[in-house]
């Protein structure tokens, strides 16, 4: 299989996130991201004057504040007016569009950043506003009922079971120990089911938080950091929105961006899955193909921490901060959006050879 | 740190959404208890139906009638219903692929436990008592039994998908419960507002003087933390007559919605303009606040009597 190579190289060079947490109700959006952005450049060096393009990914049902990504600019320091865009997504498309933006060569570098704060609101009945309005969206399935519906299917196909996602859940969180900024760490009981066969171990943490990377090409990258994550692909794909028309225990979508990505060429060191349930890292694993050898998750996942529309970018960050530490060469960065997996975006990140 | 301001904030509204060709027979079918698939153009039948092929893209309007019962496919136990969810009983969500079909359909499945739930099992569907057109004509599906002694299975008749009086749209109401705080910068503004002072914050690196202030200077893209106390007397920057009432404010039209540059403010906040009538409201005019009692920010604003601001006092702030 032949794979047309991205036309310029583009790394990440910087990413910072803040501590999740269950509430930050004693600052607004702005407050609790503008820390973030102030980190990642101090990283570089860089002045947001300095930067090409910016690109942001939120949503303003998480807290019900309209036009909340506006006030976030705020924090970015827009003036003179800058190039930028946002996504009503999670930020890891927002990257993915100044990935595209960087390979036009319209700019050298670019700041992505996310972030979401869930505590305002009711997150299980507010996600349920993304789903089909016809024949869905007025039953109210929560997410978590419909992540269960996944699990339940994957347990009929003898995929998992439920000591086996415990297995997981366990995992996640102790890895956590070794992250600040996770929410969830250390031992967690796996409790009582939320929605059977889901228990409140297999579900993510609720809480806010932000993250920021700094993308940029060439021998840019090169002078901004040490040893550059190259992203060698990136690519996702969707599935069709109706629940009962997908295969549940398997993700051709994630597959299918994967290979897009290159992921399959060689193979990765170290996956960061955005699997915000038990269950779905199973899927995940399956459809990657990733054996005992990957180290999957050092972060803790989004099972540690998930702001949502940030997770996602998190996971993109986290891959590239071990190539950045040297902890890996060659690392998987996945992103999630939509129902039980609905979207999928792969990247493939590369250090340079030590 | 000063206590956290909250205030509930709802967010309702209510979606009105049209059909089209497919969407509306699948609707109007339920209304009349009638399930309706469409068939794609390798033979499969999908239900619930859409406009287009999932796989090919490819526009699909053939629709033919499944049966009332099905399988349950996957299934997942909700002990504990949330608003708005089809029962309020304990029940298991569940996928069903509805015979004749061959994808599966969302809706609560009623049982009397997890033990009673299993996939694989028969269920069918409860129909809703009012029934107007929408998913929710499926009250639930219940557990059924098809063996010869409970009935056998149901045959579905082969309805064409026309129907006297269809539905064209929905109207989906939604409704979210949020619990709603200003952060740093807003609250130690409105708590400063119940004292009657306009507290503002300046840039460390511009000096501008936000009021009300964001925490954050949206020029320089660092904290403002200094405060500064402004006003209460400013300048209308510049202003609109609102002709239109709006719904639940008790206000006569026409009235005046001004931008008021505060004294010491290097941004103008918005007030309306009371106190003169509004076709003599202009730029340039001083103005002052005027409170209600135990209000915790202005009615309005008032002008002083003091000559008009020169243009070139405010024309940076316009
Ligand atoms: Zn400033």
């Amino acid at each position: 299989m032949t794979r047309d190579l991205p036309v310029r190289d583009v790394a990440v060079v910087a990413f910072a996130q803040t501590d999740h947490r269950r509430t930050s109700e004693e600052l607004s959006e702005v407050e609790m991201l503008m820390p973030v952005l102030h980190a990642v450049l101090a990283q570089t060096g860089l002045k947001t004057a300095d930067i090409g393009f910016t690109c942001s990914g939120s949503s303003d049902y998480l807290a019900g504040r309209a036009f909340s990504f506006t006030l976030a600019l705020d924090g970015v320091g827009a003036w003179p007016p800058i190039s930028e865009s946002h996504v009503e997504m999670d930020g890891a498309w927002a990257l993915y569009e100044a990935w595209t933006k960087l390979l036009t060569g319209d700019a050298d570098t670019a700041l992505v950043y996310s972030y979401g704060k869930s505590s305002p609101g009711p997150l299980r009945d507010v996600l349920t506003r993304q789903l089909d309005p016809y024949y869905v969206a007025p039953l109210w399935p929560d997410s978590v009922a419909l992540a269960a519906l996944q699990a339940q299917a994957l347990i009929d196909a003898g995929d998992t079971d439920e000591p086996a996602l415990a297995t997981v859940a366990a995992r996640s969180r102790d890895d956590a120990t070794a992250n600040s900024h996770a929410q969830l760490r250390g031992s967690v009981p796996q409790g009582e089911y939320v929605v059977r066969p889901l228990r409140t171990g297999d579900c993510p943490p609720i809480g806010d938080g932000a993250a920021a990377v700094i993308l940029a090409a060439g021998e840019r990258a090169r002078e901004l950091c040490d040893r550059p994550a190259w992203i060698r692909g990136i690519d996702h794909r969707i599935e069709a929105h109706g629940l009962g028309v997908r295969d549940l225990t398997d993700s051709p979508s994630t597959r299918l961006a994967a290979e897009k990505a290159g992921a399959f060429e060689r193979p990765v060191d170290t996956a960061e899955l955005h699997a915000p349930f038990t269950s779905q890292e199973v899927v995940l694993r399956k459809a990657l193909k990733l054996d005992g050898s990957v180290r999957v998750n050092p972060s803790g996942g989004a099972l540690a921490a998930n702001p949502v529309m940030a997770a996602g970018l998190i996971r993109v960050g986290e891959a590239a901060a071990r190539i950045h530490r040297s902890e890996s060469d060659r690392a998987l960065a996945h992103a999630t959006s939509g129902p039980c997996l609905q979207q999928n975006l792969v990247a493939v990140l590369e250090g340079d050879p030590r | 740190m000063p206590e956290v301001l909250k205030a509930p904030l709802v967010v309702e509204f209510p979606f009105t959404r049209s059909l089209g060709p497919v969407q509306g027979a699948f609707l109007t079918g339920l209304r009349e208890r009638v399930v309706l698939g469409v068939r794609t153009s390798d033979g499969r039948t999908l239900v619930p139906p859409v406009e287009y092929d999932p796989v090919t893209a490819e526009e699909i309007r053939d629709l033919v009638e499944v049966a009332p019962t099905g399988t349950v496919t996957t299934w997942a136990w909700n002990h504990a219903p949330r608003r708005d969810q089809p029962l309020d009983t304990p029940f298991a969500w569940a996928l069903v692929r509805l015979d004749g079909a061959d994808t599966a359909l969302l809706h609560a499945l009623d049982a009397p436990g997890p033990d009673a739930v299993h996939t694989g099992m028969r269920v069918r569907v409860r129909w809703a008592e009012e029934r107007v057109g929408a998913i929710t004509d499926i009250a639930c599906f219940e557990p059924y039994d098809d063996s010869p002694n409970g009935g056998g299975p149901a045959e579905p008749a082969h309805h064409t998908g026309e129907f006297e009086d269809p539905v064209t749209g929905i109207v989906a109401p939604a409704r979210l419960d949020y619990t709603y705080s200003p952060g740093r910068a807003q609250t130690a503004y409105i708590n400063a507002l119940a004292d009657r002072r306009n507290v503002g914050e300046r840039c460390p690196s511009c000096r501008k003087v936000y009021v009300p202030p964001r925490g954050a200077c949206p020029t320089c893209g660092v904290a403002t933390l200094e405060q500064v106390e402004v006003g209460p007397r400013g300048t209308v920057t510049t202003f609109c007559i609102v002709n239109i009432k709006a719904k639940n404010l008790d206000i006569e039209v026409p009235y005046v919605y001004a931008h008021i540059a505060l004294d010491g403010a290097d941004l103008a906040l918005h007030g309306r303009i009371g106190g003169i009538p509004y076709d003599q409201v202009r730029m340039g005019l001083r103005v002052e606040p005027v409170w209600t009692e135990g209000a915790r920010y202005p009615d309005h604003y008032r002008p002083t009597g003091e000559p008009d601001a020169d243009y070139d006092t405010y024309k940076e702030l316009v």
